[in-house]
Order: C-alpha cells, then structure tokens, then sequence
C-alpha cells in the first residue's frame, strides 16, 4: 500500500518527461524525417490528444511512432523512409477530425491515413477517406458498422467489433455468476452495439434483460443509475461505460458497496481505467484485447520493453492498436509492392500479420471481404495488484476471434470495389 | 417505486450538495465583480491534483486543507494579475478572459501530470455505505455534505460577521459607494476571488474521492453551477443554494422515469423560472 | 470626407476580390480550399454574432445553438426529407431563427453578464437535445448518412460534393447574400437605432424607442445567419455533431469578433481567419496547442481589445 503511493511521483515525473521531450521534438522539427533520395511515404494520425480520450490517443500514438522507428530501421516503404504525421482530432468535434483528414489527405499528400479512437469520428473520416481513395486504418473505433453495414473497401480496423467482444465473455458471464443482467450503456453508437451483441449472445444462452440505462459520455454522477441497478436485483451489473465514465462509474458501484451485492462485469476493458481506478476498485471479469503480460508468446517481452523505453510505462491494448496500424501500412505497401490504395487493399485481403507484430498466441489476419482484423481476445478478471506494478489483470480464458466473430454474412458488410 | 423516489429525493440532494459548493464560489465572484469565472472548473481540477501530488506527504486530511488554500493563492495570484485589469472595461473581455484560461488550465494539467486518469484514494472507512438499506448514503457521501453545509455556514458567517464579510455584500450592492468610505477595493476584491477559488479547490479535493481524477473533471461540472445561480436568483447566495439543492433533485427524478431528460431538465427548469419569475426564486428585485 | 469613403469602397472591393479568387491562391500559398470555406462559414457565423455585439452591444454567448440547430435542419432535412442542398439551407436556416423567436423573449430584458450566462444555458438546452435524442438526431454519433446533394438549375446541375471550387462558390453566394442583407439593415434607420440602443440605452428608451423590442430583432437576425452559417457548416463537412452547439463553439465565435475588431463590419471575418489559421497550424505543431489558443485569448484581451481592424484604424487616424 505505501509502496503504491511511494511509486506515484516516479511514475509521474518519468511521464512529464517523456511529454516535455515529446513537445520538445514536435516544435523544434514538426515531424519531418526526410531521406536524401527520396521523398518520405507518409502516414497521416488523425486521433484525439486533447479531451477525453487523450489518454487512449497518446498511447496508439506511442505504438505509431515505435512502429515508425521498426519500419525505416527494417528498410522503410518500398525502400523509402516512413514518415508520421500527427493531427488532433479532438475527442469528440467531428468537424475538426473531418477537417484533418481533408487536410492531411489534400495538401500532405499521405499515402496511409489512420484513425480515429472515437467510433463517430472514425466513421465520419471514413467517409472523407473513401471519397478520396485512400488506404485507411481505424486502430481503435469499436462500433460495428465499420467492418459492416458501412464497410468500405479502402477501410481496415484493427481492434474488435463490439459483437467479437460480446460473444467472446457472455458464456463466461451467465454461467459463472448468473442469467439476470442490468445494463450500463453509454449512449453511443459503440455502446448500443456492445449491448446489442451482449443482448443477443446472452439470449441463445438463456440470459434475461432486467434493465438498463443509457449513459450519456462524460457522466460524473452514476448514483441515480446505481440506484435503479440495484433495485432489480440483478445477478449481474454489466458496465460498458469507457475510459473517464468507467472510472467514475466503478469507483462509485464499489463505494456503495455493489460488488458485495452482485457480480460487476462488463465487455470491453482496458488497462487505461484500471490504472486510473484506486485498487479496491480493480473488480470485475472483463474482455482485454490486447495484454501486456504473455509470458508464453514470442517478441511480446521485446515489444514491452521497446515502449517501457519509449514512454516509461507498459503497453496498453491502445500502443498495440496504434502499432499494428502503422506496421499494417508498410506490410500492405511491401506485400503489394505498390502504393496504390486498390492494389494495398487487395494485398490485405486474408493477410495475416507476422508473429513480432501480432504478438498474441494465434495471431492475427485481416478478415477476406470484410477488412476486420480476426485476433485473439482475452477473458479475465481486473485485479487490485499482480506479481508487477501495472499487472492489473489476470487472463483467465483466450479467446480465438474466429470463434466469435460470427459469419462475415452476419457483420452485414458487402465490399464494392472500384472498377 | 416509492423506494426509489425516496431515494433519489436523498441521493439528488448530496448531488445538489456538491453543485451548490461550486455555484457558491462562482456566485460570489460574479456578485462583487461582474465576472463569469469560466475557469472555476480548471480551478476545480487543479485543487483535486495539488491534493493527489501532496496526499503521499500529508494524506488525505492535510490535503483537504492544504489544497484549497493553495488553489485560493493561485486564484489570487489570476486576479491580481490579470482579471483586476479588465474591472471597468466591458464585462465580455474577463468574459474571454476567463475562457482563455479554461484551456489554460486544462491543457496545463494534461502537461503535467499526463492525461491518464490518476488513482485518488480517500481513507477506506469513509467510502463504505453506512446502511445496507440506504446503501448510496457512504460515509464520504454524508462527510461531502458536511463538508459542503460547513462550507456554507462559515460563508455566511464571514459575509454576515466579518469586517470583510460586511465589505463584500456592500460591495455586491453598491461597490461605488463602498470605494467612497475608505474601504480598499482592489483587495477586497482580490479577497472575494480567492475565496470564490477556495470554494472550487475544496470541490476538487471533495470531487477526486467519487470521480476519476482527469484533466477535464471540472468541465462538465460548471454548467450545472450556471443553473444552479440562475434558478435561485442573481445576486443571492441563499438562492444559489436553494438553486443547486433542486437541480440535483430534480436531475435525479427524472432519472426514474425518463432518463434521457436527465440533463436537459435542469435548463428546463431554468426555463420556467425565468418565465414565471425573472429574477429566480430568490433574486432580488432589479438586481439584473 | 470623400477620402474615407473611398477607403471603405476600396476595403470592400479588395475582400470581396480576396474571397472570389480564393480557391486560385490559397493552395499556391500552401494551404487547402476546405479551410477558405471553413473561414468563410464561420466567418459568417462570427458575423451574425457581431451584429448583435458590435451594433448592437448585446453579448450572446450562445450562438453555438442556432448554429447548430441550422447544421442539424440542413442534415436532417437531406436526410429525411427531401435531397435537396438548397432546402437544407433554406430549413437549417428556418429552424434556427424560429428558436431564436422563441427564446428571445425570455432573456431580452437580461443585461450584461447575465445576458450571456442565460444565452449559454439556453444554448446547452439545445445541445442535450441533440445529444440524447438519439433515434433522431443520431446523438453523440452525429448525423451521418447523407452529403450535400447536386445542386440542380433546370438546365444543368452541379456537382457540389466532388468539385470543392464549385462549393467554395456556394458558400460564398450564401455568405454573400449574408452580409449584403445585414449590411443593409445596418445602414438603415432601424440599425441607427440599434447603435443608439448600444451606445445610450436609457436615452434610446427615453426617445421612446421600444428598446426590448429592438434587441429581439436584432436578436433574431443574428440567430438568422449564425443558422445559415450553421446550415453551411452541415454541408461543409456531410455530417452533423453535437458539438457544434456547445457552449464552448461560442465563446470561439465570439473571440473571432473581438479578435477582428467588433465595431467593423469586416472584423469577425478577419477574426475568424486569423483564428481558423492558427488553430489549424498550432494543432499541427504541438500537442499543448489548447495552452497556446488559450494564451491567445488572453493576450487578444489584455493587448488588442479593439481588434486588429481596431488597431489599424487608430493608427490610421492617429
């Protein structure tokens, strides 16, 4: 206990280090790494750095910049340098994320474009992306509609759909703590999906609705919520709040003493939160879609320590995210040996990633016909504290995402190409 | 049903509470000085992270103390420097002012202590519910609202007792006339800001032991608190308590029975307040 | 005499001339035709702040709400009702004065800060609707699936979603229209009037002038073109979020005005292109670009109170 509250202000310095130099490097050069003979191949981040999902935004940034540094260290695109260029998008200002991708896009030229964290965003950029023609990876914007009923040919996500994650834990759920489930949503489409897949998996296994609430982003208060919660009596209380909200909503449940009570579950959970969450609020069985501690899986130590050094702290689902994506682009450039977005994306199509950029048991491969990234998912229980600092979760079940991502007819997704 | 009612009549009252504790403090500087302090929720989030970075050292208790009195120092520092030269000039530029410092703020704490939320922990006999009945009433809960009624007492007994009390609310009244009699305005004021912060630190420290301690904690906070001084009545602290207690109420029952309303009821109420009596529930006549 | 108004002939002639070659030099010096039409739409937007500010000295700061209840008018009506670009502006901009007409009884007899405070929270009424009434609006999602439709003449139609020039000119035909509407209510007797409501309240009122019923117009007006803006903004981007009605988007046009210089009717343009530029190239450079725009406030605040139109003219004159 105090040697927690003793580690806080390392943690905390090595952290506004990393972010002084981080603000060093970008005002002295912005972002130009040019190689003599050639001109640089361009990816364009377009991902909030300001606002409530800063925190996940700066970690697929540090995975997009570690990838950086692997790719021009391996030989670059087709023989060229890459370069990172890096745009905020806001949290949540579509205009502005719009306004970036057109930019990024119109006047940088990118050959890649990457974003966004927000499923809103991510898809409002697809849009512009489309429009255009351009190679465009979504590293973590859950909503299912991305890799389904709006699939685009040109649009590739990394992280799950919100359908894999449901049915990789509901089994879990219902059979280990109880049928009877009230729903914390947020009231965004990534939450309505989320509940939508939970609801569905939950029914084939008997589960039955007691009730829920939509929770709009940004809730500080969830006591009135907690309140209607508890007064169905539920076997379980599932939160699919995210980020700051999850924060807010599990430190309160735990202080009313709700854990004692019921079973707190939920679908996606991240490493973010939890470091977030004192540790008596560290509860619950959840989804991680990525973890840092796979003792059994090659390269997963090195990638650890290349961003331990990097920004002073482990790995989240998000640094992979930002990693996979980026590596995603030169892998798709290289395979195709063309920069062209037609050829890039039909190189993807089937493709499965390398074990060092996979990182995880089984691997990882796009999805033919649907551009969606089919990894492991992993199924666990958040702890207080680990055999490590920053082991906050234990894996209890890994999931194989072809299991759970259902028949590419079901994700609703049709890819037209161009002629 | 009714259990639930009841429930949220209590459970909308605490959250009223902490509302009334940031409304106070904004109400006080916009009184004196005619200035909308859009930077009280930055003022909000830094009291809560000098709390966190000082807990390791004094623990929670110390930095219930500690952190509000720094923050009102920072306060004091702002206005000496930089809202006491707009006073006189259109109140639209320590309008903007303010706002520029909002960003100020919020992006300062980002820099420095990073945007990831941080682990706030209060002593662990507080955050347990004190029945198993009325589970949401936890020991922190009851102590906020204490905190917050202590608050508001001590307030009213400066303002009511104390020379500089008795100097603001002529102030607030006749700022001309009390400048005429000797009193140094300048300080007065400086005195006012401050203590309109220390309202917004000690709502920091309180906010971290419930909410995630992030950057943009004091955002969605101060809105409500615009309500909260618009429903009571400009111009009357007692109403701006009275406006915070309802607006929690309120929020909170409609929670039950159309949950999606849950925000936009407060401007509503607003709305019928302003219809039926200008000047809120307990404004004074002409004050606006 | 005649000097000064060949300066002011001469001023407008050289910003339209700026704003008609727009999208032949704005990429030669580097920058992207979306953001000229991002400065002209909120420039417009700024504008119709402006009126009530500058001519009027009403402080509203919460335009954010008809601006956006014209963005979501012109979305939801492309998406729901009929295809049409111009009758999504021509609702976007409806919908908007109408809250307007609505709301301005309630606060006209406001002042001051209280004014403003009152026209945020009012603002934010507007904005939780969007942001929770999810089967319609689309909520925090946003309104997608739509864009701008052709823009059909009878004779032939015009591409406006892939030709970014031929946008670039519907916007500036609507900013147009705009700005001659209000640079005509400015000149004539009724915004006399509101200059002397702005300079001498209580004299106007002894005047006899219905001051209350003078301030709701020019309110309404302002709430007109913001939601024109509002309704271009919708187009400008083929999606609609609540965002654009927060309080926050606001206080940015309201900074636009007095960054321009609110007591010149080209001003909130100039503000706004100052503003959009740097946003755009700070947000680029560093992550801590939040700190510098906010630094900016305050600098704006303390040093050029008056605006850049502001300050040249002094010195013009001095």
């Amino acid at each position: 206990m105090s040697k927690d509250l003793f580690s806080i202000p390392v943690k905390r310095r090595t952290l506004l280090e990393a972010g002084l130099a981080i603000g060093a490097m970008q005002i002295a050069s912005p972002f130009v790494v040019k190689s003599l003979a050639d001109e640089p191949v361009k990816i364009g981040l377009d991902n909030p750095l300001t606002g409530t999902y800063a925190a996940v935004g700066k970690n697929e940034l540090i995975g997009c910049q570690l990838a950086i540094e692997q790719i021009n260290a391996k030989g670059g695109i087709l023989g060229r340098q890459a370069e990172l260029l890096v745009e905020d998008s806001t949290s949540g200002d579509a205009g502005t994320a719009v306004e970036k991708a057109r930019k990024l896009i119109d006047r940088d030229h990118i050959n890649f474009l990457v974003g966004n964290v927000n499923s809103a965003l991510a898809l409002a950029m697809a849009g512009v992306s489309f429009e255009k023609g351009v190679l465009h990876i979504v590293p973590g914007g859950h909503t299912d509609a991305i890799t389904g009923s709006s699939c685009h040919w040109n649009v590739f996500r990394v992280c799950n759909t919100t359908q894999m994650e449901a049915n990789a834990i509901s089994g879990t759920l219902i059979k280990d703590y109880g049928k009877k489930w009230y729903y914390i949503t947020p009231d965004y489409s990534f939450g309505h999906t989320l509940q939508a897949g939970l609801e569905k998996a939950a029914a084939a296994l008997g589960g039955i609705e007691v009730g829920g609430d939509l929770t709009p982003l940004g809730t500080t208060d969830f006591s009135s919520y907690l309140i209607k919660a508890q007064s169905t009596n539920p076997d379980v209380i599932i939160f699919l709040t995210q980020g700051d909200d999850m924060v807010n909503a599990l430190k309160q449940a735990v202080q009313f003493g709700l854990d004692k009570k019921f079973h707190l579950a939920g679908a996606q959970q991240e490493l973010e939160p939890l470091e977030g969450l004192p540790p008596e609020a560290r509860i619950g069985t959840w989804v991680f879609e990525w973890y840092w501690k796979q003792p059994n899986v090659p390269h997963v130590a090195e990638f650890v320590e290349a961003v331990k050094k990097k920004s002073g702290r482990v790995p989240t689902a998000r640094t992979w995210f930002g990693y996979v994506s980026t590596w995603t682009c030169a892998l798709a450039a290289n395979t195709a040996k063309s920069l062209e977005a037609v050829k890039m994306a039909k190189a993807l199509q089937g493709f499965k990633l390398p074990p060092e950029i996979a990182l995880m048991p089984d691997g990882a491969f796009y999805r033919e016909g649907q551009n969606q990234l089919i990894p492991n998912l992993y199924v666990g229980n958040a702890q207080a504290q680990g055999s490590e600092p920053d082991d906050l979760f234990k894996v209890t079940n890994v999931v194989k995402g072809a299991d759970v991502a259902g028949t590419l007819e079901d994700t609703g997704c049709k890819l037209t190409w161009p002629a | 049903m009714t259990q639930l009612i009841l429930f949220n009549v209590f459970n909308g009252l605490i959250v009223g509470a902490f509302y009334a504790l940031m409304a106070l403090g904004l109400s006080l500087i916009l009184n004196l000085s005619g200035v909308i302090n859009f930077a009280h929720g930055g003022f909000l989030a830094i009291g809560g992270y000098i709390a966190f970075t000082l807990m390791p050292f004094i623990g929670f208790w110390g930095g219930l103390i500690v952190a509000p009195v720094l923050t009102a120092i920072l306060g004091i520092v702002v206005e000496r420097f930089l809202i006491r030269r707009l006073y006189g000039r259109d109140p639209l530029y320590s309008l903007l002012l303010t706002f520029g410092l909002a960003f100020i703020f919020e992006d300062g704490t980002r820099f420095i202590w990073g945007a990831q939320s941080l682990p706030f922990q209060v002593p662990g006999w507080l955050v347990t519910p004190l029945s198993t009945d009325y589970f949401f009433l936890t020991g922190y809960r009851l102590f906020m609202v204490l905190v917050v009624a202590s608050a508001v007492i001590g307030l009213f007994v400066i303002l009511g007792y104390t020379r500089l009390g008795i100097r603001i609310r002529a102030g607030t009244l006749d700022l001309e006339t009390v400048s005429v009699l000797g009193v140094n305005v300048r300080v007065l004021r400086s005195m006012n800001f401050g203590l309109g912060v220390y309202l917004a630190g000690l709502a920091g420290v309180l906010a971290v032991g419930q909410l995630g301690l992030q950057p943009t904690i004091g955002s969605s906070l101060i809105m409500p608190s615009f309500v909260a001084i618009i429903v009571g009545g400009l111009g009357s602290l007692p109403g701006t308590l009275l406006g915070g207690l309802l607006i929690g109420v309120a929020s909170g029952l409609t929670t039950v029975f159309f949950p999606s309303a849950s925000e936009a009821v407060i401007y509503v109420m607003m709305a019928v307040v302003l219809l039926v009596r200008p000047r809120g529930l307990l404004g004074e006549e002409g004050r606006f | 005499m005649t000097s000064v108004g060949f300066n002011k002939q001469s001023a407008n002639l050289l910003v339209w001339l700026l704003l008609l070659a727009m999208p032949f030099w704005l990429p030669a010096i580097g920058g992207y035709v979306e953001l000229g039409e991002r400065v002209v739409v909120l420039g417009l937007a700024a504008m119709a702040v402006n009126f009530l500010l500058g001519y009027t000295g009403v402080l509203s700061f919460g335009h954010a709400a008809y601006f956006g209840l014209g963005a979501y008018g012109a979305g939801m009506t492309i998406r729901y009702l009929v295809p049409s670009t111009g009758l999504g502006i021509l609702v976007g901009t409806l919908v908007g004065t109408l809250a307007g007409a609505i709301i301005g009884p309630l606060i006209i007899r406001l002042r001051g800060v209280y004014f403003a405070m009152v026209t945020i929270a009012f603002g934010q009424v507007f904005y939780f609707i969007a942001f929770r009434w999810n089967s319609v609006t689309g909520g925090d999602d946003g309104l997608n699936g739509w864009t701008r439709m052709p823009l059909n003449f009878g004779i032939t139609t015009v591409d406006i979603l892939h030709d970014t020039r031929a946008f670039y000119y519907l916007i500036l035909a609507v900013f147009a229209v705009s700005v001659g509407v209000m640079a005509w209510l400015l000149r004539s007797p009724f915004g006399r009037t509101l200059i002397a409501i702005r300079e001498n309240e209580r004299r106007a009122r002894f005047l006899g002038i219905p001051v209350d019923q003078h301030i709701w117009m020019s309110w309404v007006i302002s709430c007109c073109f913001a939601a024109a803006a509002g309704a271009l903004y919708a187009l400008l981007n083929n999606f609609v979020d609540p965002r654009a009605l927060y309080w926050t988007q606001s206080g940015d046009f309201v900074i636009m005005a007095v960054l321009g210089g609110m007591r010149s009717f080209w001003g909130p343009l100039i503000g706004a292109a100052v503003f959009v530029l740097l946003q755009d190239y700070l947000s680029s450079q560093t992550q801590n670009w939040m700190s510098f725009v906010g630094l900016f406030f305050v600098l704006v605040v303390l040093f050029f109170p008056r605006g850049i139109l502001g300050a040249v003219r002094r010195k013009v004159t001095s």
